[in-house]
């Protein structure tokens, strides 16, 4: 079985599609998280009921501002959370399917992460659920060689291998990301930026996971080699067919990476839907500030918006909606009732997909206001009605 | 490497300042020490020594300073250490007798009190808020205690009071010393006590300093991610380990200058006879060619043992290895 | 640029620099201390201040009365017995307070004031003479200070042994170097800052720089590095009086260990004698140990022993210190009431 090459569906009369099998099947599904950091009255709510699936073989891409919450999200769903962060609620279930590369740690079936054992977590990390970090020098050992730091997790969950096929797995990882093999006994200093995200990279997939979690990857690095990575990332995913995490301040490089974005705003999700969605229809005013801030390298000239204000303090957030100060549509119910993330379509979908969602009272169907313009844009995922085809 | 060829730079001007220091010293300072002392030898030494004594101090000579540093300097390169008064016998003589005995004593020391130190230091970083955060306290107390302090009470506490071991000396009277066993347990024996005591003394500073390095590695990155890896535990507090190690490895030429002075001093207490007594016995009599010895070959044995804690620095940490 | 190991090195016990930069004068509010640790060196070192200043007046006798009976225990007349000389010995460990402080506060102070100077000077200037600088400092730091002191001291005459300000100042030669490098490290990390850049620029003169701006961001630092030295000080000042090399006439807790040891206290049992000024230097040295510690954490908050909070983490189960790579779960507490709204229909 060949993982993650996306056939196109056949479609013979009603839509019969055939596809690889469980390609867009869930495989890690947060539902309701909640993360707080400390303990008490002074605990500070830095998520609040996330809801998440992440889809085999998809790029979800998760994007914010500094502190909206979307790190902490990922590093609790995968209990990596530092102290003071304590997990208060919810599920992450994590929908396992072994491949023919996993070693002997695979689980079949479903787990939900937060109530697993030591030992549970241990085997399966890395191994199924691995992390690529945003700043390879701070996360690479910096008095380990890069083989060395490769070589430990094979020795950790292939103990099949020997000293020689661990040397030989290192070498062909490294060259599946561009770095030559003589770069094993390299340490992290001598490596340049790219290299060492590289390195990180082939790390992350020395055991072939079900699921890569990428946090800010190429922020630390310089545009051009921002550009190379994100590449290379694409190839890989094509290849290896793993569902990958991608979480970002930079909502520009999900253009082309993610298959879906989820956007989030001091704690909470406020809008997830197709990438190609997200950006010709946003739907939430703060996905559309997102898109307004930085400039595209083509069309028109417009002015710049930008978004009023700053993110909140996430020890005073505002009542209701958290983003109700920096909103150039708030209604008076903005500042009273929080809203809830809620499906915008309700016809049927391709496999593989969920229903696009926004939290934001200008879409609810009861609010007698219209829906701005800007944010009623027709979406480009929705089926062409026959009448509009005609037209 | 160049890093270590800076430090040996250093470390070869440190010991010709050290050797500076004790030629100018009797020269420059006021009253006239050098006088005083040969007044007291008339009668007690033989013509030939009060005139290596003369030569070594510059008295009765009429040469300028610099040909008397040149002469101070070749005697040096000859190994002579001048001659000591009380002992009547070369310096280095007496040096060659007692020097193996303090450094065996001290560096054993040093080196339980590191590793064990360390390892302790480990553990009280990796599992912060358990039982073990009961040591820190007490050892902050035996870090302020002074050496030939805390000597004096386990000298009076077991060996006078209980008796458990035995008191003064370096091995029991009346053994042929020799590679046997008996004298070699007995060294051992009388050795344990002044042992303890550097030991208690010097491991606070090395479990204190690697629990704080420790904890502050543990917030990097890089052990979060030897987690993330589903590695076992062992190997994660390595990773934080070897990383938190350096900063002791290179204190440690700090470290050394305050344990070799808190040993000499617990060799008084116990009237083991290694430098420290030779020194006491130096002060008291105003034997300055003995005294101006000790210092220069204490000086010299520290430098080599920080020379030491520079290859190994250079050994662990693969950042200096290149120039950046 | 070659790497030094000693620019690699991180600093010692966690010291790092605030990270809100001080501009001109010190004028944060003074966090007050809240650690238990913090709060017993300062009554420590409090008490011992006081009795560094009204300690001869406050003994009962002259130290150095040898009018009563020898080699007496406790009692209530003499409340740590009398020397073998007939001395007592309460009395000598009261006026020892004086010599023994003042000594550690002068060279600590000193050798603080040596180190702020060669220190900031050799990491803002740079080039050649922080070459030099740095040269001299790991000179001074490689040769075992001990050692040099009791050559330095016997050479004196007897009139300078005796004087303690001569003592402190000569002690404080071999107590400057440690402080320097820690400095010179700092001052390089806050040479780069930009508020330094930006004074700089402005043309404001390098002496103004290195005592205005860059030198209030080094407080802590600075204020950790005396405690440490004047610990330093007075346990070499101890040594040096044990030994005899400074004047035996002066009364402090390390001629009394001198006398007590060459009268075989330790062996004839009599721990009046010596273990009341070695336990007071000992108490000194915890004070002053338990204040750095409280700096320490000022500078590195990591190492404040805060971990969560308490309220109710027992109850919950919840460690202090929760293992790394197992953040804890609790599922019992209310999550934020979220107000719900039924979906729009897309168009």
């Amino acid at each position: 079985m060949s993982a993650g090459h996306v056939v196109a569906p056949v479609t013979a009369g009603d839509g019969e599609v055939s596809r690889p099998a469980h390609q867009g099947d869930p495989v890690l599904e947060i539902r309701g998280l909640c993360v707080d950091y400390g303990w008490g009255e002074e605990a500070v709510h830095a998520v609040v009921d996330a809801n998440l699936t992440l889809r085999r073989g998809q790029v979800l891409g998760l994007a914010g501002e500094s502190g909206s919450g979307k790190s902490t999200l990922a590093y609790a769903a995968t209990r990596l959370l530092r102290e003071p962060g304590v997990i208060t609620g919810g599920e992450v279930l994590f929908h396992s399917r072994p491949n023919a590369q996993s070693g002997p740690d695979a689980m079949a079936g479903s787990a939900d992460l937060l109530d697993l054992n030591e030992g549970d977590l241990q085997r399966i990390r890395w191994s199924e659920i691995s992390v690529v970090m945003q700043s390879a020098l701070n996360a690479l050992n910096p008095v380990a060689t890069i083989g060395h730091q490769i070589e430990d997790v094979l020795k950790a969950h292939r103990p099949d291998l020997n000293r020689a096929g661990r040397i030989r797995r290192a070498t062909e990882l490294l060259e599946m990301v561009g770095i030559t093999g003589d770069r094993l006994g390299s340490y992290p200093h001598e490596l340049s930026g790219g290299m060492r995200q590289r390195a990180m990279i082939a790390m992350g997939l020395a055991l072939e996971p079900q699921v890569v979690i990428m946090d800010e990857p190429t922020t630390a690095l310089d545009v051009v080699t921002q550009r190379e990575i994100l590449e290379e990332l694409v190839r890989l995913r094509d290849e290896l067919g793993f569902a990958a995490l991608f979480i970002t301040h930079d909502l520009s490089l999900l253009i082309e990476l993610a298959d879906e974005i989820a956007v989030m705003y001091a704690g909470r999700l406020v809008e997830r839907a197709g990438s190609e969605s997200l950006f010709r229809a946003p739907r939430h005013p703060y996905t559309y500030g997102l898109l307004n801030s930085f400039p595209p390298m083509h069309g028109e000239r417009k002015a710049m918006t930008g978004i009023a204000g700053s993110p909140p303090d996430l020890r005073s957030i505002p009542s209701g909606c958290a983003f109700h100060p920096r909103c150039l549509h708030a209604m008076d119910r903005c500042s009273v009732d929080v809203p809830e993330l809620v499906p915008l379509s309700t016809g049927p979908l391709p496999h593989g997909s969920s229903p696009r969602e926004v939290a934001c009272w200008l879409h609810d169907p009861q609010s007698a206001e219209p829906v701005p313009e800007e944010l009623n844009q027709p979406d480009p995922a929705d089926p062409v009605s026959p009448e509009e085809e005609k037209a | 490497m160049i890093a270590l060829a800076r430090k040996i730079g250093v470390y070869v001007i440190t010991a010709w300042v050290a050797i500076t220091v004790n030629f100018l010293l009797p020269r420059l300072m006021p009253g006239n020490p050098i006088q005083t002392m040969i007044g007291k030898l008339q009668g007690r030494v033989t013509p030939q020594m009060q005139k290596a004594i003369q030569l070594q101090f510059g008295m009765g000579l009429h040469q300028g300073l610099w040909s008397q540093y040149w002469s101070y300097w070749g005697q040096l390169f000859h190994g002579n250490l001048g001659q000591s008064i009380t002992l009547s016998a070369p310096v280095s003589t007496v040096l060659g007798q007692t020097l193996p005995w303090t450094i065996g004593l001290l560096g054993v020391c040093t080196v339980i009190s590191f590793v064990v130190g360390t390892l302790l230091g480990i553990a009280l970083g990796w599992r912060r808020g358990s039982w073990l955060d009961g040591l820190l306290p007490v050892s902050t107390f035996f870090q302020a205690v002074p050496y030939f302090f805390l000597g004096t009470v386990l000298l009076l506490v077991f060996g006078s009071d209980l008796h458990w071991f035995p008191v003064l000396g370096n091995y029991q009277r009346g053994l042929t010393p020799g590679f046997n066993w008996a004298f070699l347990s007995s060294v051992v024996r009388y050795a344990e006590l002044p042992g303890l005591t550097i030991v208690l003394s010097s491991i606070a500073g090395w479990m204190l300093g690697m629990r704080n390095m420790m904890v502050t590695t543990m917030d990097e990155d890089f052990v979060l991610v030897a987690r993330a890896k589903g590695l076992p535990t062992r190997k994660v507090v390595t990773y934080a380990a070897r990383n938190a190690i350096l900063p002791s490895v290179a204190n440690f030429s700090l470290a050394i200058g305050m344990v070799v002075s808190g040993a000499l001093l617990v060799e008084l207490v116990f009237n083991y006879p290694g430098v420290g007594n030779l020194l006491l016995q130096a002060v008291l009599e105003q034997d300055y060619p003995l005294l101006q010895g000790i210092f220069l070959v204490i000086t010299l044995t520290v430098l080599a043992a920080n020379l030491i804690a520079d290859f190994v620095y250079v050994a662990l940490d693969p950042r200096v290895r290149q120039e950046a | 640029m070659t790497v030094h190991a000693d620019d690699l090195a991180p600093l010692p016990a966690g010291q790092l620099t605030p990270t809100a930069p001080v501009k001109g004068k010190v004028s944060r509010a003074v966090r007050l201390p809240h650690s238990p640790k913090v709060i017993a060196g300062l009554i420590i070192i409090v008490a011992f201040a006081i009795l560094t200043l009204v300690g001869p007046w406050v003994a009962p006798y002259a130290p150095n009365d040898n009018s009563f009976a020898q080699n007496l225990h406790p009692s209530a007349a003499h409340w740590l017995g009398t020397s073998n000389l007939g001395a007592d010995i309460f009395s000598q460990l009261l006026n020892g307070a004086r010599a023994t402080m003042v000594v550690g506060f002068i060279a600590g102070l000193v050798a603080t004031a040596l180190s702020v100077i060669i220190g900031v000077t050799a990491g803002y200037i740079g080039g050649g003479t922080d070459e030099g600088l740095s040269l001299a400092a790991n000179v001074f730091l490689a040769i075992p200070g001990l050692p040099l002191l009791i050559v330095i001291d016997s050479y004196l005459p007897a009139s300078g042994r005796s004087n303690t300000l001569l003592i402190g100042v000569i002690i404080s030669i071999t107590g400057w170097a440690w402080g320097a490098r820690v400095l010179r490290a700092q001052t390089l990390s806050v040479k780069r800052r930009d508020f330094v850049e930006a004074a700089r620029i402005i043309g404001e003169s390098r002496i103004r720089i290195m005592i205005f701006e860059v030198l209030p961001n080094l407080v802590a630092i600075v204020a950790s590095s005396f405690l440490f030295t004047m610990l330093y000080a007075i346990g070499t000042y101890i040594a040096l009086a044990y030994l005899g090399v400074t004047s035996t006439s002066v009364w402090n807790w390390g001629t009394m260990l001198y006398w007590a040891q060459n009268n075989n206290a330790p062996l004839t049992g009599a721990w009046w004698w010596f273990v009341p000024p070695g336990l007071c230097i000992a108490l000194v040295g915890m004070g002053l140990a338990l204040l750095n510690f409280g700096v320490d954490e000022f500078i590195n908050p990591r190492l404040r022993a805060a971990g969560l909070s308490k309220k109710g983490m027992r109850k919950a189960g919840l460690p202090r210190h929760p293992k790394l790579g197992l953040t804890p779960v609790v599922r019992n507490r209310p999550t934020p009431t979220v107000a719900a709204g039924p979906a729009k229909v897309a168009r």
